[in-house]
């Protein structure tokens, strides 16, 4: 009778599996169709799935549960590989400055809404990461697909990312630790604790970078697979065990490949990757309540609007420091202000922990309207006549 | 020497650039997967591309070639008229008095004062045409002499 009992969960969660990657497929299919992202459709089918009562029964725990967890390491995992230890130094060095102002215009704003809103102090913090983060992925994507790599302002835009993908490697691990919720003395000391791993990590990762490399290469595809996904598994828990996010430990592993391991990783588990990011965005949707969404729904678009002005603001300044012209300099503005994936994973973590329960409804229709907005945004190539001042009052520099 | 401007592009790849005698910009940009494209970038907003071509490996080796083929022929050519010298390379025309007529009745070098060093008809090349060669529309002459030898061939040969 076990046995029969048995059977009959795993054909169950097959067949509701099955169901979820055949929706998603289809979303992803529509989202390439229109050259969009298909993170927004990924939220809304969890949120349509869960308001037409069709919630599957246990779906939220245990494989779907893991995978969609499985998917925030890989999300964390394919940004640690997008780049090199020296890449982020030198990134560092040569664009503190846009980056403390990136935090500041686009951090303060969600913070301040958060608790304005009535938020804890830490429900505060999460909001304010939420805003602050744009998408790498998204935007990465959009400067391939558009034709922009070799633009001038790109590698203005593309520093920003890199700082605030790195801000991320400090912000997870300290977020982590206030939501573990420990008294202040217990705090500070896990949170140095936390932050003194991600620099031992950094450090070995420069040190057996190399070496590391070379041992997870492998002729076979099947052993790359393995070892790639074993070593973010593995960092990834042991991290989290000192209350380090995971998802740092596989940004950290990521960050550690290079050379044509880095090569081979990114086309080899990238795929995979996807369908667990995938799953992730639809678990977080399927976690909201429809019904909870109006009620957030004016602090999402005022925080929607005004983050949009701050992330526009900082690209416009950043490539003018750089000396792009105005059309350039548009074009640095609006590319920024897409947020997407690590918006819904700071979301996520908050809405694990239960801080809020309005950060989740209010996160996911804040990432609905500006990963849209954006990549709408993102395709007026040049600054529409009606803004174009500053080209008669004096040239740009 | 003219200057390329390389930028690293994190993630992505690295890009060079660089600004033509004419004040064209024009990049290459070499991803971390070995892809190539080349930029041309827009004269009126010189922060974007105008046109990009996606090249893989093979492609670039093409392009290379041809633009470095192109240079060996200017370099000799240019060597040649340092001497006083002038090579061409002419099509016999349509129009052409010389098509059908061998080397030695069409008196070339007693007309013109150039001389026919080669002839390539097709794939083939005749190094060394002598005067019972008959030429044909769509030869290409390959001519040696002073300039103004090679300018009168020239307008014998092309326009007839």
């Amino acid at each position: 009778m076990l046995v029969a009992a048995a059977q009959t969960e795993v054909t169950t969660a097959f067949v509701q599996l099955g169901l979820i990657l055949l929706g998603l497929s289809l979303a992803a299919r529509a989202a390439d169709r229109a050259g969009f992202s298909p993170i927004p459709l990924y939220l809304l089918g969890g949120l349509a799935v869960r308001a037409a009562g069709l919630i599957p029964a246990r779906v939220t725990d245990d494989f779907i549960g893991l995978a969609a967890e499985i998917g925030v390491l890989q999300l964390l995992f394919a940004l640690g590989l997008e780049y090199t230890v020296p890449e982020l130094s030198r990134e560092l060095r040569r664009n503190l400055r846009a980056g403390v102002v990136d935090l500041v215009a686009n951090f303060v704003p969600g913070a301040l809404i958060g608790l304005l809103l009535g938020w804890s102090p830490v429900a505060a913090i999460l909001l304010g990461g939420i805003t602050y983060v744009s998408s790498s992925g998204i935007i990465a994507k959009l400067l391939s697909d558009l034709g922009r790599l070799g633009n001038r302002e790109t590698p203005t835009v593309l520093s920003i990312l890199v700082l605030e993908d790195l801000t991320m490697a400090v912000y997870l691990p300290i977020v982590a630790v206030l939501l573990a919720g420990a008294g202040f003395v217990t705090g500070v000391v896990s949170l140095a604790v936390a932050l003194a791993v991600v620099g031992v990590i950094v450090a070995f990762a420069v040190r057996i970078g190399p070496w590391l490399s070379r041992m997870v290469d492998s002729e076979s595809d099947e052993v790359t697979v393995l070892v790639v996904l074993g070593l973010v598994l593995l960092v990834g828990g042991l991290v989290q065990e000192v209350d380090v996010s995971a998802a740092v430990g596989a940004f950290l592993v990521g960050l550690a490949l290079s050379g044509p391991v880095q090569q081979r990783a990114s086309t080899l588990v990238e795929p995979l990757g996807n369908v667990f990011a995938a799953i992730f965005f639809f678990v977080f949707g399927l976690g909201i309540d429809a019904a909870a969404v109006p009620p957030v729904l004016v602090p999402a678009l005022g925080l929607a609007l005004v983050t949009a002005a701050t992330k526009a603001g900082l690209g416009w300044w950043a490539a003018g420091r750089a000396g792009i012209g105005k059309h350039g300099r548009w074009r640095a503005a609006t590319t920024l202000v897409v947020r997407g994936e690590f918006s819904i994973v700071i979301a996520g973590l908050g809405v694990a922990a239960g801080v809020e329960s309005r950060l989740g409804p209010l996160a996911a229709a804040y990432v609905l309207v500006l990963a849209v907005v954006g990549s709408l945004l993102v395709r007026v190539d040049r600054l529409p006549a009606f803004l174009d001042r500053t080209g008669r009052r004096a040239a740009p520099v | 020497m003219t200057e390329i401007q390389e930028t690293e592009l994190p993630g992505v790849g690295v890009l060079q650039a660089f600004d033509t005698a004419v004040g064209s910009r024009v990049g290459v940009l070499t991803t971390r997967s070995g892809r190539r494209e080349l930029l041309l970038y827009d004269e009126d907003d010189p922060d974007s591309c105008r046109a990009r071509v996606r090249l893989d490996a093979e492609d670039s080796v093409v392009l290379a070639d041809l633009l470095g083929g192109t240079h060996v022929v200017d370099a000799a050519a240019s060597l040649q008229r340092l001497e006083g010298l002038a090579i061409d390379w002419l099509t016999v025309s349509r129009s052409s008095t010389l098509s059908g007529v061998t080397i030695g009745d069409s008196a070339i070098r007693e007309t013109t004062g150039a001389s026919v060093v080669a002839i390539i008809r097709g794939a083939a090349t005749n190094a060394a045409p002598g005067p019972a060669d008959r030429l044909a529309v769509g030869d290409v002459l390959v001519a040696v002499g002073t300039p103004d030898a090679v300018a009168s061939l020239t307008a014998l040969v092309e326009s007839g």
